[in-house]
């Protein structure tokens, strides 16, 4: 099969969902000719033009707001919003309005709208830019929140996200967009709420998402030489969120570690460990752990951003003390 | 207006600064030596010298993610400044911030910032307490065409206008917001205009002309110190490089090579040294000195930097709170 990158993925869902339903367009800061900031491909705005692919001002609130007015009177809007840093400056209209106004409503309304937004830092890009805000949506009732690490769960995802008639918000991390991995010519479409297993194992389970999948990933082939079999869960949505995928695994390996690059505390590892607590409890012969990163904001020197963030080591250290206790 | 020559020959050196200390991080970017983002000031460094140069060391400044040169010209110590971007222990932030978040509260730095337009409320705030604590101190909030566009702006110049405050609205217009057109994301041509909405003074100047900037933030800042309220001034420049250090190869995306070489015929730095050889001010000899000196100082800054061992990782998780 042909591997393409995770930017290009993104961008071949959006070509063919825009061709394939006129309603569709793209808004956001540098979209157009400069082809998204971490995408790096004009190929959008070449094909459809300065109308279907927007390019807005620095008004985050307004992106949304807009992208909302729009989808609620029969477009299907993508906004793109720079970094998941800077949704703090569309709260309002993402919590207030988008994930409320079908409830609110009586169920009279859809809301057929996807945000975009990239997360996680580039490497050393502070306190700002590095930010890993999944769980705060994961919190509001109304959003679905989808958080890919391949190029196939990208395009696959980012398709059924665009033909979804409610609200979705879409996180890319920053350092997986060159990433490559195998993505077919041929049309499909991944379902939300199913987790994907990306190893089996015996031993323990690790439940991750987005880039820390490949940092778990690594780990688990380095313990594999131990005769330590790692069974590892990638969520790719977490809202919803694949419970039974979960629990089934934990009730194979009794043990189970939870990784995500967000702060620990209040982290959707919380969530998890809360899930497989109430209906796994007696599936478990180990406590629960959660590694994410420690509760500071990102710093910005290499050695600090590296002690602070969770890695290939860190993980193999606490998957190694979890299975030996 | 008349100016000593002392006080043209600061404002040309404190320019020389900024372009070399940019100079100087493009190279160390280039070489991977400072690890973030780098968003540089070459090409606009008469505004934050001409603004700057209007304000006592006791006033304010909030910057950008493009604050070098607002630091430096606010009297930022650039060996500080070089061991932080190289994410050093001693330098501004102890290695914490980095390029967008060098801040010097002794100086009235009140921080760069990674989010546009976040200062502008923050300066509102300042603004607000000198005249609460009834000091006689001014407030230059720097930021750029794009930010003119956030809630923030326009809900800081409505507050500062209705309480009156001393503060001093200062739009780079460097005619992008990475790769959209000012043309593209402003209903309207002149920025400063948008003072009419407000009801308050503004103005627009020539931003690649330190002496044309210097005078407009002496009136505007004089007259926040008399109490008379907020000022939004313009100033028209040019960013020479790419929105940030790496974006080369999308340069070409949104503006022509020869805009660019327009516009760095106007570079403020030999625009100004012209005035000061035709006006006698300095002769070659000095400005070669000058130049040297500048040159000397920055070396000492790198090696200071270079010398700086970098923090240790448990170091990350101080500073978070204020403890006793
Ligand atoms: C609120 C917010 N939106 C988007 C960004 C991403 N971003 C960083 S700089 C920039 C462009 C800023 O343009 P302008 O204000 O004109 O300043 P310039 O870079 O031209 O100096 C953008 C969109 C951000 N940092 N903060
Ligand atoms: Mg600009």
């Amino acid at each position: 099969m042909r591997e393409i990158s995770f930017s290009t993925a993104l961008v071949e869902a959006l070509k063919e969902e825009m061709r394939r339903d006129e309603r569709v367009f793209v808004l956001g800061e540098d979209v157009g000719r400069f082809g998204m900031i971490y995408v790096a491909k004009p190929e959008l705005w070449k094909e459809f033009g300065d109308d279907r692919v927007r390019d807005t001002p620095i008004s985050e609130n307004a992106i949304i707001g807009f992208a909302l007015g729009a989808a609620i009177t029969g477009m299907r809007p993508v906004a793109d919003i720079m970094f998941c840093d800077l949704l703090t400056l569309a709260m309002e209209q993402i919590v207030n309005q988008v994930a409320k106004v079908r409830y609110m409503f009586g169920g009279k309304i859809k809301v057929p709208l996807v945000i975009c937004t990239s997360l996680g830092g580039l490497r050393f890009a502070a306190a700002q830019h590095s930010q890993h805000l999944e769980a705060w949506f994961s919190h509001v009732p109304g959003l679905k929140v989808v958080i890919p690490s391949t190029p196939y769960d990208a395009k696959g995802l980012l398709k059924t996200a665009i033909r979804d008639d409610n609200p979705v918000i879409f996180f890319e991390h920053q350092q997986l967009m060159p990433t490559t991995g195998p993505v077919p010519e041929e049309e499909y479409l991944i379902p939300f709420g199913k987790a994907d297993i990306k190893r089996e194992g015996k031993d323990i389970t690790v439940i991750s998402y987005s880039l820390m999948v490949h940092k778990v990933l690594k780990a688990a082939n380095e313990l594999a030489q131990q005769g330590i079999e790692t069974e590892v869960i990638d969520l790719r949505t977490l809202n919803p969120l694949d419970k039974e995928a979960i629990l089934k695994s934990v009730e194979k390996t009794g043990r189970l570690l939870i990784v995500h690059q967000a702060c620990t505390t209040g982290g959707f590892g919380a969530e998890i460990a809360a899930i497989v607590a109430e209906n796994g409890f007696d599936l478990l012969t180990a406590p629960i752990h959660r590694l994410g990163a420690l509760d500071v904001p990102v710093p910005y020197s290499p050695v600090l951003e590296n002690f602070v963030i969770p890695n290939e080591q860190k993980i193999a250290e606490r998957i190694l003390s979890i299975v030996s206790q | 207006m008349q100016l000593n020559n002392e006080f043209m020959i600061q404002l040309y050196r404190t320019m020389l600064m900024i372009r070399r200390f940019e100079e100087k991080a493009l190279d160390l970017k280039a070489r991977q030596i400072i690890p973030g983002l780098l968003h540089l000031y070459i090409g606009e460094e008469a505004v934050a010298t001409g603004m700057c140069a209007a304000l006592r060391r006791d006033d304010y400044i909030s910057s950008t993610h493009r604050g070098h040169g607002h630091c430096i010209a606010k009297g930022g110590d650039i060996s500080l400044m070089m061991a932080e971007l190289l994410g050093r222990e001693k330098g501004y932030c102890r290695g914490k911030g980095g390029s967008m978040h060098i801040a010097d509260i002794d100086l009235g730095i009140l921080g760069a910032n990674g989010v546009v337009a976040a200062g502008m409320p923050i300066s509102g705030g300042a603004a607000l307490s000198i005249k609460m604590r009834g000091k006689d101190q001014v407030v230059a909030c720097f930021f750029g065409d794009g930010g003119s566009n956030q809630g923030a702006f326009h809900e800081s110049l409505n507050m500062a206008a209705l309480w009156k405050l001393p503060v001093i609205y200062v739009c780079e217009n460097n005619q992008y917001a990475i790769s959209v057109a000012q043309s593209r994301s402003c209903s309207i041509r002149d920025i400063y205009l948008r003072k009419d909405a407000y009801e308050i003074e503004g103005c627009m100047v020539d931003g690649n002309d330190v002496l044309a900037v210097y005078q407009a933030a002496k009136e505007t800042v004089d007259r926040a110190r008399r109490g008379e309220g907020p000022t939004l001034i313009e100033c028209k420049t040019y960013r020479w490089r790419g929105h940030y250090e790496g974006e080369a190869d999308r340069t070409y995306t949104y503006r022509t090579k020869q805009e660019i070489e327009e516009w760095i015929d106007r570079c403020p730095i030999k625009r100004f040294q012209k005035v000061l050889l035709d006006q006698g001010v300095v002769s070659q000899v000095g400005l070669n000195q000058i130049e040297q000196e500048i040159q000397s100082d920055l070396q000492k800054a790198m090696e200071f930097a270079q010398n700086c061992p970098f923090p240790e990782p448990q170091d990350a998780l101080k500073d978070l709170y204020y403890e006793e």
